[in-house]
């Protein structure tokens, strides 16, 4: 599977996940580094950094493609900054993209890095801003993160019978995939029990159904198909067989009236006078990938996707199409979605064993299925690995799927 | 959150936040806005241009909403939100829900009504909105929109039947 589209991914790389506090900077730099080591390809032959922002870390998290640049050394190479909340780092790829596929630079690096506070989200910045809704979810209602992914959960269970059991085995699957992975904050194998008894904090979701904040980074140097093929002649063969390609970036926003409520609105759209779209925002992220790259989910080798609740990847093998709504208790039970099954789901370990590192997280997803596609992933191996998609959403309205092939 | 306002004779009582419901407690309603163009809706209220990008409005009108919805889903709050949620103390969980208005086609998110938590709550089942006291300080008893199960009970049959009335006004 190749299109005239498609961009390589020379190189990936990753600083473990974890909570240490440190400047985010310092996380970046090892991303950087190894994702070029990984290429094969010294700092100053890159042409574009492509930084997906940080909105927590001060100015040099809100310019992170220059704060990067200046942090390996300015070299006057051209660059983009990408906020798109959980989301961004998938913008910073598609930025990436569109530069080398209109011609403009010929290898671009893509990095993300955080350090994220303990506990609870909460909006950026103090005073009283009336007219954030952000601000106003959490004064007028205490609309938490975790609220609106208890809503979905709770949804699943009176709609479609999911149990807290169901839940559970989520986190279970994921922890028993990524507990050797090297770069994991979380390497417990769990059991069931560990999640049941751990503490309701928004019901019906428990502590251990919710994913954590992490500090990490994450960086992929990625090329075109030409550069790709001279890049590898100098080492080796002058093809481009068995290089992992973007066949992929789906980055839509939602289509009027986005009927569902999403994090953080305090109401959907309305659907009296337009009515709810055929194919729902959640849905039409991964379907826009499927249409770019010319195949569907019975194409996919693997997925990742964005565990930030155990209910909520449920959802996700929904809206990406591994199942028909209502179904996914069932694929979760057949084993289909856990390494060696049909479609391993998370094969990383997830969020479940990350914790979330905003910018970096997207970028990350792509960094396991490149390991997967290669065949470089270890005790975690889905064996014969070729097409793989990452799926996530980032607040107020940002859409995010990459599609990996080779 | 349950106290009568009896109890605090000297606070003076204001909404939480302006302009997103109005003060009457026995049969208080939403206000969302209303395109005049196209008559769609959008809650919160605002000002300015409508949401949908087949309408060129540039302005929308406040109007109430309907006081009785289905529960799309809920949740409960088990521990205190970081600020500028400002708490009760001590905390006391308390249940969300997120509420469909048929008629103007929103699902809308608020607090359920003190004492009702998840478990008294269902997909599907009806609501209706009252007001609450959400937190108070030395001068102000702040007051909050609350999503309450709209079944009438033996001892508010007559404040119920009058919801049911009120419902189908907006």
């Amino acid at each position: 599977m190749s299109g005239d589209k498609d961009i390589a991914i020379l190189g990936v790389g990753m600083h473990p996940w974890g909570k240490w506090g440190r400047d985010f900077t310092e996380y970046g730099m090892v991303a950087a580094r190894a994702a070029l080591a990984d290429a094969n390809i010294k700092w100053t032959d890159i042409q574009y950094v492509a930084g997906a922002d940080t909105i927590r870390n001060g100015y040099p998290g809100f310019i992170a493609g220059a704060t990067f640049a200046q942090k390996l050394g300015w070299s006057g190479v051209r660059i983009s900054s990408s906020y798109a909340a959980c989301a961004s780092g998938a913008q910073a790829l598609d930025s990436a993209r569109a530069q080398i596929l209109a011609g403009f630079c010929d290898v671009a690096l893509v990095i993300g890095a955080d350090t994220t506070p303990k506990g609870f989200f909460a909006p950026v910045g103090g005073g009283d801003r009336k007219a954030d809704p952000d601000w106003q979810r959490f004064h007028v209602l205490g609309a938490t993160n975790p609220v609106y992914f208890a809503l979905f959960a709770r949804r699943r269970m009176d709609m479609y019978g999911a149990t807290a059991e169901d839940f559970a085995q989520v986190k279970v699957k994921n922890s028993k995939h990524g507990f050797t992975n090297p770069n994991a904050r979380f390497k417990k194998v769990n059991v069931i029990e560990d999640v049941l008894n751990s503490p309701v904090v928004s019901d019906p979701l428990r502590l251990l159904d919710i994913c954590a904040t992490s500090d990490g980074a994450a960086a992929m140097v990625v090329c075109s198909m030409e550069f790709a093929k001279k890049h590898r002649a100098l080492a080796e063969n002058s093809t481009t067989d068995g290089l992992c390609r973007v066949s992929a970036v789906g980055t839509v926003t939602p289509v009027y009236p986005q009927s569902v409520l999403e994090l953080p609105d305090i109401a959907s759209d309305s659907t009296a006078v337009v009515p709810a779209p055929a194919r729902k925002y959640k849905d039409s992220i991964a379907w826009s990938a499927y249409e770019q790259a010319g195949i569907g989910p019975e194409d996919l080798s693997l997925a990742e996707v964005y565990d930030l609740s155990t209910a909520l990847e449920l959802d996700w093998y929904e809206h990406i199409g591994l199942c028909a709504e209502g179904e996914a208790e069932g694929l979760l039970r057949s084993g289909a979605t856990t390494i060696g099954g049909r479609i391993p789901v998370n094969p990383s370990g997830g969020l479940a064993c990350f914790g979330e590192a905003i910018p970096a997280q997207a970028i990350s997803q792509v960094c396991e299925l490149v390991w997967q596609l290669r065949g470089q992933a270890g005790d975690r191996q889905v064996e014969g690995a070729k097409v793989g998609i990452t799926a996530n959403q980032g607040l107020f309205g940002h859409g995010s799927s990459v599609i990996v092939s080779r | 959150m349950s106290d009568s306002p009896a109890t605090a004779p000297t606070l003076s009582r204001v909404p939480i936040i302006e302009g997103w419901f109005t003060d009457d407690v026995h049969a208080p309603h939403l206000i969302g806005s209303k395109c005049p163009l196209c008559g769609t809706f959008v809650f919160p209220p605002r000002s300015g241009d409508c949401p949908s990008p087949f309408c060129d409005s540039t302005t929308l009108e406040p109007t109430p909403l309907s006081r009785r919805g289905k529960v799309w889903s809920y949740t409960e709050n088990r521990y205190t939100p970081p600020p500028p949620y400002v708490p009760t103390e001590p905390f006391e969980p308390y249940a969300l829900a997120a509420v469909e208005l048929e008629a103007e086609g929103l699902v809308v998110l608020g607090k359920v009504a003190t004492g009702v938590l998840a478990a008294d709550l269902k997909v599907g089942m009806e609501m209706q909105l009252e007001l609450d006291v959400s937190h108070r300080d030395a001068d102000h008893e702040y007051m909050v929109y609350v999503w309450a199960p709209a079944r009438p009970s033996a001892a508010s049959t007559a404040s119920a039947t009058a919801s049911t009335t009120d419902g189908g006004a907006a």
